[in-house]
């Protein structure tokens, strides 16, 4: 099996991974299985598969570093843009379903409740990381988009702090994306923390 | 257990319409002497003030007991759920739900009453008719149904026990059985779950004991074989499964109200105009339908309700 073969199998693989859960939805909605509050079950479905996708295109890093998993990297893009498809898919059931794009209602529902701006603020953030995914930005871009593209980090807390302030006593599922989230960070402190600590004894020997 | 039908009141046993509606004229003609000394020191403040329209607002139901508005689908009602006790997800106590032994069933009633005791549920409920009440139902989470319910008046049940004149409050407790209520293994509320009345909401003919719904016994997870139904409070005050009925001297505990004091009252009536912290309590999404309806002050029972909280602030009591 050549490699760029291989590579496109893996990126073919990933993109119908991450379109199942949108299929799943479609199916149930044509069947009449939504259940019995169908606004908010395709919003929590949506907003679960964007929270998911995302931590996962932060997961393609340090697996390549840790464990030298290289033909993964292409992988980032993929799933990054499909938490974007999937955070798309939340905005619009609540523009659309949840609000009948009353704008009224929606600005004071931003502004007023703290779970809506956080939730609302993590989508702002990835709407310039998706307009700059294409090869021909990265390269325009430069440095700066790497600068630019550490916003990932702030979307994913926000993300996280968006579903931990709305649900009403249970935190036990929240707080496992908050678990995961705080492990692929601290992952990526790691390298950083070890070459700070090897500098030390080099000033101690000058 | 028998369910009696609403058709199996005595035709003489039931209140004419027009009796119902002219029922506080009625009540303040034959004077409030004659409603006890239990009910006088809370109801009095209810009793004064302007009269009121003896007709019912435009918009407003004919009979508040049974809404003309279409029930929910009994497949909703029974799919999608709030019962931590059997798991968080809506969709837990429909699945779970069926560990739960209804009966044998008894409830203890205590505190201030004459006469306290256990007493099975078969025994409490024998000398009573479940009427069926159709009450539209508002959870604090901006959605909202229409249950048809079999139920008894609260009223007539805690006045066979001869409450004392200390009995400003009436407590309920639900089951605590981790074995039976697999929920209650995680410590998402603290257990048993408690709720809690003014003796005045308690006796208010609307309150009622809930047996069945849809013509048929509770469902488990719809709170069998016992749960309160207040209909102008949001679904957290009608409390499922209940083992205990305690009248109280002072206000009892309420578990939501422990867990977040700031975001659950005591006396979490529906209202449009105090939002929840955290989301707004404006509209309301009725299960079956796709767009939002306002919600109504006390649930749309303003006019049968509303004389209980005068003079009270409901932004600072709710």
């Amino acid at each position: 099996m050549s490699p760029a073969w291989r590579k496109r199998a893996l990126q073919s693989f990933t993109v119908t991974a991450g379109a199942l859960p949108a299929a799943a939805l479609v199916v149930s909605a044509l069947t009449d299985e939504l259940g019995a509050n169908p606004v908010e079950h395709v919003t929590h479905v949506t907003g679960g598969w964007a929270l998911r996708f995302l931590l996962l295109s932060l997961a393609v890093t340090p697996l390549r570093r840790l464990l030298g998993w290289s033909w993964a990297a292409p992988l980032r893009r993929t799933l990054g843009l499909t938490a974007f498809g999937y955070a798309c898919f939340h905005y619009l059931t609540y523009l659309g379903l949840e609000h009948f794009f009353d704008w009224q209602l929606i600005v004071e529902d931003v502004l007023e409740r703290r779970y809506v701006t956080a939730g609302f603020a993590a989508f702002l953030c990835l709407v310039p990381l998706a307009v700059t995914s294409t090869r021909a930005m990265v390269r325009r871009l430069g440095r700066r988009w790497v600068s630019l593209h550490r916003l990932v980090y702030l979307a994913a807390a926000l993300g996280v702090i968006h579903f931990l302030w709305l649900v009403k006593s249970d935190l036990r599922e929240p707080l496992v994306y908050a678990a995961v989230l705080a492990l692929l960070l601290g992952l990526r402190a790691l390298p950083w923390l070890a070459r700070s600590r090897s500098r030390k004894p080099t000033l101690n020997e000058a | 257990m028998l369910i009696r039908r609403a058709d199996a009141i005595k035709s003489s046993e039931i209140t004419s319409l027009d009796l119902f509606l002219r029922r506080r004229e009625f009540l303040r003609g034959a004077g409030w002497v004659a409603a006890g000394a239990v009910l006088a020191p809370t109801l009095a403040c209810g009793a004064e003030g302007e009269a009121r329209p003896l007709a019912p607002r435009a918009g407003a139901d004919a009979n508040p007991f049974r809404t003309d508005e279409k029930p929910t689908a009994f497949k909703d009602a029974t799919r999608y759920n709030n019962f931590y006790e059997f798991g968080t997800d809506k969709s837990d106590p429909r699945r779970y739900a069926g560990s739960l032994r209804t009966r044998p069933w008894s409830v203890a009633i205590t505190g201030e009453v004459g006469k306290p005791g256990t007493i099975d549920l078969d025994d409490l409920l024998r000398p009573h008719s479940a009427e069926e009440r159709i009450y539209r139902l508002r959870c604090v989470e901006a959605w909202s149904m229409v249950i048809p319910w079999l139920g008894i008046p609260l009223g007539e049940i805690i006045k066979r026990f001869e409450p004392t004149s200390g009995a400003r409050y009436v407590a309920f407790k639900t089951l605590l059985d981790p074995e039976q209520m697999p929920g209650q293994r995680s410590r998402v509320l603290d257990w048993p779950y408690l709720e809690g009345l003014r003796i005045d909401e308690a006796m208010h003919p609307l309150t009622i004991l809930a047996t069945g719904m849809y013509g048929q016994e509770l469902p488990n997870q719809n709170g069998a074989p016992l749960r309160l139904v207040v209909p102008w409070k949001y679904g957290f005050k009608s409390i499922k499964s209940i083992v205990e009925i305690r009248l109280a001297r002072t206000e009892p505990p309420t578990s939501w109200n422990l867990q977040a004091p700031r975001e659950y009252g005591f006396f979490a009536n529906v209202n449009p105009d105090v939002d929840h912290p955290r989301w707004s309590q404006k509209r309301e999404r009725r299960i079956g339908e796709l767009r939002k309806r306002p919600t109504i002050l006390f649930n749309g029972y303003a006019d049968q309700v509303a004389h209980l909280y005068q003079g009270i602030d409901l932004r600072k009591y709710f």
